[in-house]
């Protein structure tokens, strides 16, 4: 049997077995009734305890979602989705939480079974250091303040008052439209409106928690901040939103994580993030996205409609976005920028890897609406099972946009012959003076590399994840350390049958 | 006991036969030139041996050691000392040369149920190798092969064999694609890994490579089997008078 063959069987076996983080956790939660209504958007409120004008927001979402229609674009095929079958609102009973000893034992075990360190002393604790550099600069240890979501509210939120000392604001969202409602009115459905479609719509009915992160004018983050999202209860649709400001001359790093127990349903996710970055700010969004794929059969795994955009909306502003995808059933997800600003900046940096029966349709969307605006995109797939991964990308250049300048790299690898990859740039320039460049090439794992690596000792497995982290060097090299190592595991995982 | 015992190997490859009862033996200390025209079965011996995928073994035996080698797969092999120094290495995109050597390094001690080595162990390790093949530290950073020049390639397999320590090496055709400079240092990192219980198999087409590499017996591959042995004398009758005889007598 040829090496490839055999590979090919391991990466079918493992769905099931190998997905690790598909445990569930067993806590009372409190639940909005089945199904979608405007009584379910009025019960998110009232639990929210939000202001009047939010209602009303979200009543003018739900209202218009009515008259929209799903989407049926891109190369993704599901069955018709009841959206009357879902929990809308799932919350861990106790909410309202003054600190961390107070969040559920049960939620902690599960961060903690996930590897995520909640608790801030661990988190001191649990310095990862890069090799060889210990000591050397004497810079302090790298740490991450996390917020964690589970189901539809956020659990714990670690450093907020350190943070607060430098003027960072990092809260649940929920908690941020009480405490801070003018700022998160001033920029909420400004990068993707109430009406930008039909699930970014559907999020703003009813979304019920998820990040919000104001940098004040100058300031540097001192810390990485991090969200962890998970959905724990049967038939639940997460809808996170994520709102981040990075005001004039500052910076942040923000990442995300999130996964889900195997369920024989499919779970929905839709969330909306929105990236504002004013005048010589910058923003660095990384995603690890690890969602229950479903099984070898395709039962299960998480339906992911998400939402992403940046708007750099000051000059010299710049927006990264860089996402390791390696889970979820459907993957519908095109991070983007939109260039306002003249001389902004955005760049996108992506690895989609699917197995089994996964979907993806990913990619992004610079929009070059400024003068001298200039992008980047480099994107990886790795296709291996019966999957198919197809990226989507749009490039343009407003009439305005002198002397735009966009790089795209897609690169796509193929691992066995039941697999499919595409490749679907759109380019549109209406300024003379814009420069776009586009690369693609399609490779396959030989046997003959196979077995070039295997001769020199490595197991097949060993040898396919080399070959694919290498292939995905230049991207997961722009993640944050943590995530970067976190990420090259998640890789060997995914696309391996003994490990995990 | 012999290192390796090849008996009465027969091997297809898409249906056809291209080795025909096959028998061979290489004796610990031993370096075995095996010479033979186009299509004689030369680099079908070192790829059934390494264990690649694709050939079919209809009979025979081989043992190393005493042990069947067939029965393993290609890493188990390697563990077991089994080096393929490739006709055409492979390049690996991303993926640095150091890195490479380190995982193979690590992934074969592993699977003998040794120790990992010490980075500064094997850093010092490379560093010296390197050294004797002319190899810069920068060559160790670049992707595995991508970029190289042939010479290149090939001392970068000579490096991988030296940090290996295999027990039997098998060289297919090291000296195609080389000048002289780079056969003369491919050569002598070849000669430098000699040693009274490691056997070699130096696989050629050109008598040149011998003048460098001097090999204890010389056997001539003709249509899948040995058709002459003798000693290094051989080789040089082989390039005055071509295969010819050897071939036709085989027939």
């Amino acid at each position: 049997m040829a090496a490839i063959q055999e590979t090919v069987d391991q990466v079918r076996r493992i769905d099931v077995d190998q997905y690790k983080y598909g445990f569930e956790t067993l806590v009372e939660s409190d639940k909005a009734p089945i199904g979608l209504s405007e009584d379910t958007v009025r019960f998110i409120s009232e639990r929210k305890n939000e202001p009047a004008w939010m209602l009303e927001w979200r009543l003018d979402a739900y209202r218009r979602w009515l008259t929209m229609r799903e989407p049926n674009w891109a190369r993704v095929d599901y069955p018709p989705i009841d959206y009357q079958s879902y929990y809308y609102y799932a919350a861990p009973k106790r909410p309202a939480l003054a600190s961390l000893d107070e969040v559920d034992p049960e939620i902690l075990r599960t961060y903690e079974k996930l590897g995520i360190p909640l608790r801030e002393q661990e988190i001191l604790a649990g310095v990862v250091r890069p090799e060889g550099e210990e000591g050397e600069d004497g810079e302090a240890p790298r740490r991450v303040a996390v917020d964690a979501v589970f189901d539809s509210v956020s659990v714990a939120t670690t450093f907020k008052e350190e943070l607060k000392k430098v003027g960072v604001i990092f809260m649940p969202i929920s908690e941020a439209l009480r405490e801070h409602p003018d700022l998160v009115r001033q920029y909420l459905g400004t990068v993707v409106p109430v009406t930008d479609n039909f699930f970014a719509t559907l999020n703003s009915a009813v979304f019920s928690d998820g990040s919000f992160v104001y940098v004040p004018p100058g300031v540097r983050c001192p810390m990485e901040l991090s969200t962890y999202f998970r959905i724990n209860e049967k038939n639940t649709g997460q809808f996170e939103r994520t709102l981040i400001i990075a005001d004039k001359g500052s910076y942040v790093s923000y990442l995300e994580g999130c996964t889900a127990p195997m369920r024989d349903e499919n779970q929905l996710h839709a969330a909306v993030v929105e990236l504002v970055a004013l005048d010589d700010a910058e923003i660095k969004y990384s995603t690890v996205q690890n969602w229950y794929p479903g099984d070898s059969e395709g039962r299960g795994g998480i339906y992911n409609f998400v939402t992403k955009r940046g708007d750099c909306r000051g000059a010299r502003s710049k927006i990264l976005w860089t996402q390791v995808e390696t889970g979820s059933a459907i993957t519908w997800k095109y991070p983007s920028c939109i260039l306002r600003g003249d001389n902004s900046r955005g760049e996108f940096y992506s690895v989609a890897i699917s197995n089994g029966m996964q979907q993806v349709d990913s990619g992004t969307k610079m929009l070059h609406l400024g003068k001298g605006t200039t992008s980047r995109i480099i994107s990886k797939g790795v296709s291996a099972g019966k999957s198919s991964n197809t990226y989507r990308g749009l490039v343009t250049a407003h009439r305005k946009a002198d002397k735009a300048r966009n790089f795209t790299q897609c690169d796509s690898l193929l691992i066995g012959n039941k697999c499919g990859a595409h490749t679907v740039p759109y380019l549109e320039a209406k300024n003379a003076s814009a420069v776009f460049e586009h690369e693609a090439t399609t490779s396959k794992i030989s046997d003959e590399m196979l077995f070039y690596c295997m001769q020199r000792g490595l197991s097949a497995e060993e040898a396919v994840a080399l070959v694919v982290n290498g292939f995905v060097k230049d991207v997961l090299q722009e993640l944050p350390m943590e995530f970067a190592v976190e990420a090259q595991k998640l890789i060997s995982i995914s696309l391996e049958g003994s490990v995990g | 006991m012999s290192l390796l015992e090849i008996k009465n190997l027969h091997v297809a490859v898409g249906g056809r036969n291209i080795l025909n009862g096959l028998t061979l033996t290489v004796e610990k200390g031993q370096l075995a030139a095996i010479m033979g025209p186009n299509g004689s079965g030369k680099s079908t011996l070192s790829h059934v041996l390494a264990g690649k995928p694709g050939y079919e073994v209809k009979d025979g035996s081989v043992l190393l050691d005493g042990e069947d080698l067939l029965a393993l797969s290609p890493d188990q092999r390697a563990a077991k000392g089994v080096f393929l120094a490739f006709q055409y290495p492979l390049e690996i995109p991303g993926v640095a040369t150091m890195n490479f050597l380190r995982t193979a390094v690590n992934a074969q001690r592993r699977a003998r149920g040794e120790a990992e080595m010490s980075t500064p162990d094997f850093l010092k390790r490379v560093r010296e190798i390197a050294g004797h093949l002319g190899i810069e530290q920068e060559m160790l950073r670049r992707s595995v092969n991508v970029g190289f020049s042939g010479g290149e390639k090939k001392r970068n397999e000579v490096l991988q064999m030296a940090l290996l320590e295999p027990q039997l090496c098998i060289l297919d055709e090291t000296d195609s694609g080389l000048d002289i400079d780079a056969l003369r240092v491919v050569s002598e990192g070849v000669n430098r890994l000699r040693a009274p219980e490691r056997g070699m198999i130096v696989i050629t087409h050109y008598q040149r490579l011998l003048e460098y590499i001097v090999p204890d017996v010389v056997h001539v591959l003709s249509k899948g089997r040995i058709v002459k042995t003798g000693d290094k004398e051989l080789a040089h009758e082989l390039e005055a008078h071509g295969y010819a005889r050897f071939t036709d007598e085989a027939a």
